[in-house]
C-alpha cells in the first residue's frame, strides 16, 4: 500500500461563532474574518508539516484546490505544490486537483502542471476535478456547463501534453489556436492523473476506460459509500474489458491515532466535529447548484438533504466509517479490514483536520507513520492481489 | 385552455392555449409555468392565449443547441412563423421579458405590441441584483412575494419534496444555463434597444427584490416610447401579486394600440 499525507490546510484559527451570524464558511463568509498574521504562521505550520511526512516516510503528500473559504488556504494548490517541490526529494506531490472548469484558460494549469513535473523529475500526480458547487457561484462559472468543461479541458491538457504542437483545439467552450506547451511533461506519456470525487457513476466509468485507467479517489464519506463505488469500478472496469489494479484505487479518509482508543476519541472530537459542522458546512444551494448534477444525482441528494447538512458527532462519524480514531493497533486493524474490504493501494491520510493543533497533528502523523503504516505497507500491492468482500447496502453521500 | 404538443425546429414544446382572439403570445420567467395561473385564465377572456412551457423546461424537450437566451429569442420567432400567427401581442415575466425584448430587436414584423413585466435582460451598475441561485424554494417565495402572508400561503401550499421534483430540477438546471452568466442580462442587448418599433409597456412593482425598479426607468429610457406602470406593494411577480391589476394594464395597452391604429386607419403592421 502506497501511502500520502493529505492536508486541507484549514483556516483553523476561525472564530467558530461566525456560525450564529453567517450560514457557512464558503463563498460569502466575510473575510475580515481572517487574519494575516495568523495566516502567515498557519501557512507555514501546514508546509513544515508536509514536509516532516516526506521524513516520516510516507510516499506522498496531496494537496488540493478551494475558493473563499475558511475550510481550506489553498485557492491556489500549484502555488503550494510549488513551494513543496524543492523542500522535499524523494515524495510524490499530488494535486488533488486542480479545478480544471473553472478556468478560462484551462492550458495555464497543462503548463503549470508540466512545470512542476519538469523541476521535480517526474513526482508530479495530477489530480483532476470540478471544483464543488459553492466554486460555481464563487466564479460565476455556469454550473450547466460543469461537465462539458471538465471533459474539454481534460481532452486539452491531455493532448497538449502528448501531441506535438503546435496544432489547434476546437471545443465549444476551449478553442485555441495554437497549443504548444512549452515545457512538455517530464514523465511518459504525461503524470499520472487521479480522480478525486464523492462518487457518481458517470465518473467512475468514464476514469476507468482503458484508454485512460485513472486513479479513483474516494473523498470523505461513509464506508459504505466508498465501498460501494470502488466496487463500481471494478466491475466498470470489467465491463470496459479488463481487470482494474488496486493501484487504480485511492481511498481519503481522516485518521486520528491516539495512546488509547478513549483518548483518541477525546483529542480528535472538537477538531473533527469543527471540520465536519463548521468549515465544511454550507447550504444545499451552495453545494449543489442548478445543473451541477444530472437531474437523477440531483434527486439522490436532493432526497438525503438532511444528512448532508445536518451535524454529526465524531462518534457518530466513527460509526460510519468517516473517521478513523483510535490507538495504533485500533486504526491498524480497522486498515486492514477496510482494505480488504475497498482493495485499495492508496491510502490518503487527513491527519490534520479542521482546528487540530500543532502538537496534536505532530504527534498523530508520528504514530501514524511509527506504528500503523508499517504493518499495512504489504498490503494491497500487485502480487497479492486485493480479495473485496461484498459490500453490504450502501447509503447515498 | 388546452394543453397542446407543438414541433418547431425539431423542439416538441407543451403548450396551453386558449381563448379567442388576437394572438397573446406569453412568456414566462425562470420558474416555469407550470401550471394554468388566473392571470391566464382572464387574459384567456380576451385573445387567443398561448402559453407555451420553455425549450428545457417542464413537459418541453431539453434541446441540444439550447445555450443561451438568445437561441430562445430565435426559436420564438420560428414558433410564431410556423404557427402562422400574425399581429402577435408579445408578453413576457422576468427572464420572459428578456426572451421578448431579444425577439424584438431582432424582428417585430410579426409582433404588434410588448408588455414586459419586470424583464431581465440588462445590468445597471452600482443596483445590485437579487441571487436567486442562492435563494431556497422558501426564501424564494419570501423574496419575490412583496405581501408575507401570500409568501407563506404559498410555503405552506409548496408540495412535499419539490427539491427533489425531476421538473424542478430541470426547469432550475436550464435557468442555471441561460441566466447564471452573465447573471441575468446580455451585456449588448441595451445597445439595440432603440431598435423596438412597436407600443412597449413596462410594468414593475416597486418592492421588486430580484430586478429592482430602478431598472423600469433604465427600460424606458432606452425603448423608444415605452410606457411604465409602477406598482406599490409589488414585488418582482405582479401577474401573481396583483394579477387584476396586471390584466387591467395588459390590456389597456393594447387597446390604447388598437385604437391608435383604428384612428390611423392603418393596415395591420404585418403587412405594411
Amino acid at each position: 500500500m502506497k501511502f500520502f499525507c493529505f492536508h486541507l490546510m484549514a483556516y483553523a484559527d476561525l472564530d467558530l461563532s461566525f456560525i450564529e451570524k453567517h450560514p457557512t464558511a464558503w463563498t460569502t463568509l466575510p473575510n475580515s474574518y481572517y487574519d494575516p498574521e495568523k495566516g502567515h504562521r498557519l501557512y507555514n505550520r501546514y508546509l513544515d508539516e508536509l514536509e516532516y511526512a516526506e521524513e516520516l516516510g510516507f510516499d506522498g503528500v496531496g494537496v488540493n484546490e478551494h475558493h473563499q473559504t475558511a475550510y481550506g488556504m489553498m485557492p491556489s494548490p500549484i502555488v503550494i505544490a510549488s513551494a513543496l517541490m524543492r523542500r522535499t526529494s524523494r515524495i510524490k506531490i499530488a494535486i488533488l486537483g486542480s479545478a480544471l472548469p473553472l478556468r478560462d484558460h484551462p492550458l495555464t494549469l497543462a503548463e503549470e502542471h508540466a512545470m512542476i513535473d519538469n523541476i521535480t523529475g517526474g513526482r508530479l500526480i495530477s489530480g483532476f476535478v470540478r471544483g464543488i458547487g459553492a466554486e460555481y457561484h464563487t466564479f460565476g462559472s455556469i454550473p450547466a456547463f460543469s461537465h462539458e468543461r471538465f471533459h474539454e479541458a481534460h481532452d486539452l491538457i491531455i493532448e497538449a501534453w502528448t501531441r506535438p504542437g503546435p496544432f489547434a483545439f476546437e471545443g465549444k467552450h476551449y478553442h485555441f489556436q495554437y497549443v504548444n506547451v512549452w515545457p512538455r511533461p517530464y514523465q511518459k506519456p504525461h503524470p499520472p492523473i487521479w480522480i478525486p470525487s464523492q462518487g457518481s457513476q458517470e465518473t467512475i466509468d468514464w476514469a476507468a476506460h482503458p484508454k485512460r485507467k485513472y486513479t479513483y479517489l474516494h473523498t470523505f464519506s461513509p464506508l459504505p459509500a466508498a465501498a460501494k463505488y470502488m466496487q463500481a469500478y471494478r466491475d466498470s472496469a470489467e465491463r470496459q474489458g479488463y481487470q482494474s489494479s488496486p493501484e487504480q484505487l485511492g481511498w481519503a479518509v481522516p485518521i486520528y491515532v491516539g495512546a488509547s482508543d478513549e483518548s483518541a476519541r477525546v483529542e480528535a472530537k472538537p477538531h473533527f466535529e469543527a471540520f465536519r459542522n463548521r468549515f465544511l458546512k454550507m447550504p444545499i444551494e451552495m453545494l449543489l447548484p442548478p445543473g451541477y448534477t444530472s437531474v437523477s444525482s440531483m434527486q439522490r441528494m436532493a432526497a438525503v438533504k438532511k444528512s448532508l447538512t445536518a451535524d454529526i458527532t465524531i462518534e457518530s462519524a466513527m460509526e460510519l466509517g468517516m473517521i478513523l480514531c483510535g490507538s495504533a493497533a485500533t486504526v491498524r486493524d480497522q486498515l486492514v479490514e477496510h482494505q480488504k474490504m475497498l482493495g485499495f493501494n492508496n491510502l490518503l491520510t487527513l491527519l490534520h483536520f479542521g482546528t487540530l493543533p500543532e502538537e496534536l497533528t505532530r504527534s498523530n502523523m508520528e504514530l501514524f507513520a511509527r506504528e500503523v503504516m508499517p504493518h499495512l505497507r504489504p498490503l494491497g500491492e500487485t502480487g497479492e492481489s486485493a480479495d473485496p468482500a461484498e459490500p453490504g447496502e450502501t447509503g447515498a453521500t | 385552455m388546452e394543453q397542446q404538443r407543438v414541433t418547431v425546429t425539431g423542439c416538441t414544446l407543451s403548450l396551453r392555449r386558449g381563448g379567442s382572439g388576437e394572438p397573446l403570445l406569453y412568456l414566462h420567467g425562470a420558474n416555469g409555468a407550470p401550471v394554468e395561473l388566473p392571470f391566464m385564465t382572464a387574459l384567456a377572456g380576451d385573445f387567443d392565449l398561448l402559453v407555451p412551457e420553455h425549450p428545457g423546461y417542464g413537459a418541453s424537450d431539453d434541446p441540444e443547441w439550447l445555450d443561451t437566451i438568445q437561441d430562445l429569442a430565435y426559436f420564438y420567432l420560428d414558433f410564431i412563423k410556423h404557427l402562422g400567427l400574425e399581429g402577435v401581442h408579445l408578453a413576457g415575466s422576468s427572464m420572459g421579458g428578456w426572451i421578448a425584448l431579444e425577439m424584438a430587436v431582432r424582428n417585430t414584423a410579426a409582433i404588434r405590441t410588448l408588455t414586459l413585466s419586470a424583464p431581465a435582460g440588462i445590468h445597471l451598475k452600482g443596483v445590485p441584483k437579487g441571487d436567486l441561485f442562492m435563494w431556497s424554494p422558501e426564501e424564494t417565495l419570501r423574496n419575490l412575494l412583496h405581501d408575507p402572508q401570500m409568501a407563506e400561503d404559498a410555503i405552506a401550499a409548496m408540495p412535499e419534496g419539490l427539491e427533489a421534483d425531476p421538473v424542478f430540477l430541470k426547469n432550475r438546471s436550464t435557468a442555471a444555463k441561460l441566466l447564471w452568466s452573465p447573471r441575468l442580462y446580455n451585456p449588448h442587448l441595451y445597445k439595440w434597444l432603440h431598435r423596438i418599433d412597436v407600443p412597449t409597456l413596462i410594468v414593475w412593482g416597486r418592492e421588486d427584490k430580484l430586478l429592482p425598479v430602478a431598472y423600469a426607468e433604465a427600460f424606458a429610457k432606452l425603448i423608444p416610447g415605452a410606457e411604465t406602470a409602477i406598482l406599490d406593494h409589488c414585488g418582482h411577480l405582479p401577474y401573481l401579486e396583483q394579477a387584476g391589476r396586471f390584466v387591467e394594464l395588459l390590456r389597456g395597452h393594447v387597446a390604447r394600440e388598437t385604437a391608435g391604429r383604428e384612428k390611423a386607419g392603418a393596415a395591420p403592421k404585418v403587412n405594411p
